[in-house]
């Protein structure tokens, strides 16, 4: 099998912390490798470190098998970066920040404009080419931030938390993105803190934990491993809660659990529980203001893999 | 456009440009891309010319009527002497701003992008520094408009006094090599600034730029003989309104490339270092 990008066993202290703490990731080629972690997990750390922006305390790490500390200009060539915070220039227009990148790869002025021309058409940007980019929207600037690291058309790309902030229409709008790349055989890893994301975009996913992968697989494995879908039900009548409970817990067999007042949640294991809840709620005529699939959320995952929520400090 | 041929429906199957292929003068023409990136930041938000615009001014209002009549008598006479000398403290001021410019810059976004990108790691601050020219620029046509008003006239030529303006630009762009290696060293933008003033202090006021140099104590006349910042206004001094400048521009010059030499090597290693 062949790694777009590997790293093995990286470390990185900062002072007294352990950001990174002997981790693992590869990416396979032309695949998405979802990296999901809380806050302070190391993820960004682990980005910057395949980009070449830090280097490891101990650990390898290689892209398209060159070396990103000893070969790092020749890495640089290969790949392209979104940080997790703007890094586009507030001050310039779109085509200026698009051109000037281009001549930073040593693209010809011509083909600079031509590139910038062309991505600020596929982004959706056109309109908005020639005006500085403080006065885009948020999701204008993220599309322009996904566009500049395209500029020197990347193998590898890395995408720390490309949609934090942004509204779902927007968020959907940089899914597409993502997914049009990889059509075109691009590597990209992507950090997140959310598994619908990870679970939409990703081929493979890593969760890390304070500087450690806790837990490798597909989505499908981590959904299995984290106990797939969690059915929620609200009633519209608070008095028959206990009634929905006991309807959710005979379809999946296991007790039901109410995560916050007025809901009933239980983990299920397919689609066909959730239409036999429905008919069974129907049935004992339980109205309900409420009720959906969902994937677990981050917590969730964690709380199933550590047995603490992600806002806990480690004991 | 000679090459525009494809037609206005078919969607581009082929990229427009392929892959960039590495080409030679790399550091070159990426400070030159970044200089000019700088420069237009510098354009589009013209208070950051502010400084550079009013502060000769000032300054130059300020000695003119305070000092001009105790030292030579006239204001007149003393713009005559001031002038030439205050050019080198208003273009050297000029560059510390490229320090506290960078110390903000470099902890955003785009500068984790240039770190990501093949070009050398001097190519930013070159950038910088090669951008703030304008700056100069800019401090020294304000600062000749204001003599120009108050009395001055230029005494030799109109390219001795070219060569003059010239001469100082360039002692300022090695000497902010300084500013350039506070600006990585310091973690604050305000800090920054408070050692630059401390470095350029000594440098721009022990000399005889507003009073001769017969005038002061012997031991500061000593500082003032070895100043290079003195040299470099002696050197503009001769250049506007007579007198020898030779040894004065081989002193400035030659302490302009040995600043260069040792500051701008230091500032790109701790950039490096400044993750
Ligand atoms: N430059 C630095 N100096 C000191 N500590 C740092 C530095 N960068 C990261 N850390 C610490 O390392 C740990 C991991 O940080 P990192 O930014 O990699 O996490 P993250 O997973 O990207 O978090 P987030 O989701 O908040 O972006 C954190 O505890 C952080 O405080
Ligand atoms: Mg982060």
């Amino acid at each position: 099998m062949t790694f777009a990008f590997e790293a093995e066993g990286l470390v990185k202290r900062f002072g007294k912390t352990t950001a990174l703490d002997g981790i693992d990731l590869a990416g396979r080629q032309g695949s998405v490798l979802g990296v999901l972690g809380p806050n302070g997990a190391g993820k960004t750390t682990a980005v910057r470190i395949l980009a070449t922006l830090l280097r490891p305390d101990a650990g390898r790490a290689t892209v398209g098998g060159l070396d990103v500390v000893r070969q790092a200009g020749k890495v640089r060539r290969l790949i392209g970066l979104t940080g997790q915070y703007a890094s586009v220039d507030e001050d310039l227009t779109g085509t200026e920040n698009l051109v000037l990148i281009g001549q930073l790869l040593d693209l010809r002025r011509t083909d600079a404009r031509a590139r910038a021309k062309e991505l600020l058409n596929d982004f959706g940007l056109a309109e908005a080419a020639d005006r500085p980019a403080k006065t885009y929207s948020g999701g204008m600037r993220r599309r322009l931030d996904l566009a500049a690291s395209l500029v020197g058309r990347p193998d590898v790309i890395y995408l720390d938390e490309p949609t934090t902030g942004l509204d779902p229409v927007k968020r959907d709008d940089v899914w597409t993105i993502i997914r049009s790349l990889v059509g075109d055989g691009v590597t990209v890893l992507l950090t997140t803190q959310y598994l619908e994301e990870a679970d939409a975009l990703a081929d493979d996913i890593s969760v890390i934990d304070h500087g450690k992968v806790i837990a490798n697989g597909s989505p499908a494995e981590l959904k299995r491993v984290v106990g797939g879908q969690t059915v929620l039900a609200r009633p519209a009548d608070p008095a028959r809660l206990d009634d929905a409970a006991a309807v959710l817990a005979a379809v999946a067999g296991r007790p039901a659990d109410s995560p916050t007042r007025g809901v009933v949640a239980v983990p299920v294991s397919g689609d066909a529980a959730f239409t036999e809840i429905v008919r069974r709620l129907a049935d004992a005529g339980i109205a309900v203001t409420e009720l959906s699939l969902r994937l677990p959320s981050l917590d969730e995952v964690f709380f199933t893999l550590t047995g603490r929520h992600t806002t806990e400090e480690a004991a | 456009m000679t090459t525009t041929t494809t037609t206005a429906t078919a969607p581009p199957t082929r990229p427009v440009v392929s892959r960039p292929q590495e080409r030679p003068f790399g550091l070159i023409r990426h400070s030159l891309a970044l200089g000019r990136r700088s420069l237009i930041k510098t354009l589009r938000t013209p208070e950051q010319l502010l400084d550079v615009t009013l502060q000769p001014i000032i300054f130059t209002l300020v000695y003119v009527y305070l000092l001009g009549g105790a030292v030579s008598g006239s204001t007149q006479d003393y713009v005559q002497f001031l002038l030439p000398a205050i050019l080198v403290q208003t273009v050297l001021f000029g560059g510390m701003a490229t320090g506290v410019n960078l110390n903000t810059d470099i902890g955003k976004g785009v500068f984790d992008r240039f770190r990501s990108l093949p070009i050398g790691r001097s190519a930013p601050l070159i950038g910088s520094v090669l951008g703030d020219l304008i700056r100069y620029v800019v401090a020294t046509v304000s600062l000749l408009t204001t003599g120009f008003v108050l009395g001055f006239r230029v005494q030799t030529g109109f390219l001795s006094a070219l060569l003059a303006c010239v001469l100082t630009i360039v002692f300022a762009f090695c000497l902010s090599w300084i500013f350039v290696l506070v600006g990585m060293l310091v973690r604050e933008p305000g800090g920054v600034q408070g050692i630059a003033f401390l470095v350029l202090f000594p440098l721009t006021f022990g000399t005889s730029m507003i009073t001769p140099k017969e005038t002061l104590p012997g031991w500061l006349q000593t500082w003032v003989e070895v100043n290079p910042v003195s040299h470099a206004m002696e050197a503009s001094r001769a250049l506007m309104v007579g007198g020898s400048a030779g040894t004065h521009i081989a002193w400035s010059l030659g302490f302009s490339v040995l600043v260069l030499a040792v500051f701008a090597p230091l500032a790109v290693r701790a950039y490096r270092r400044r993750t």
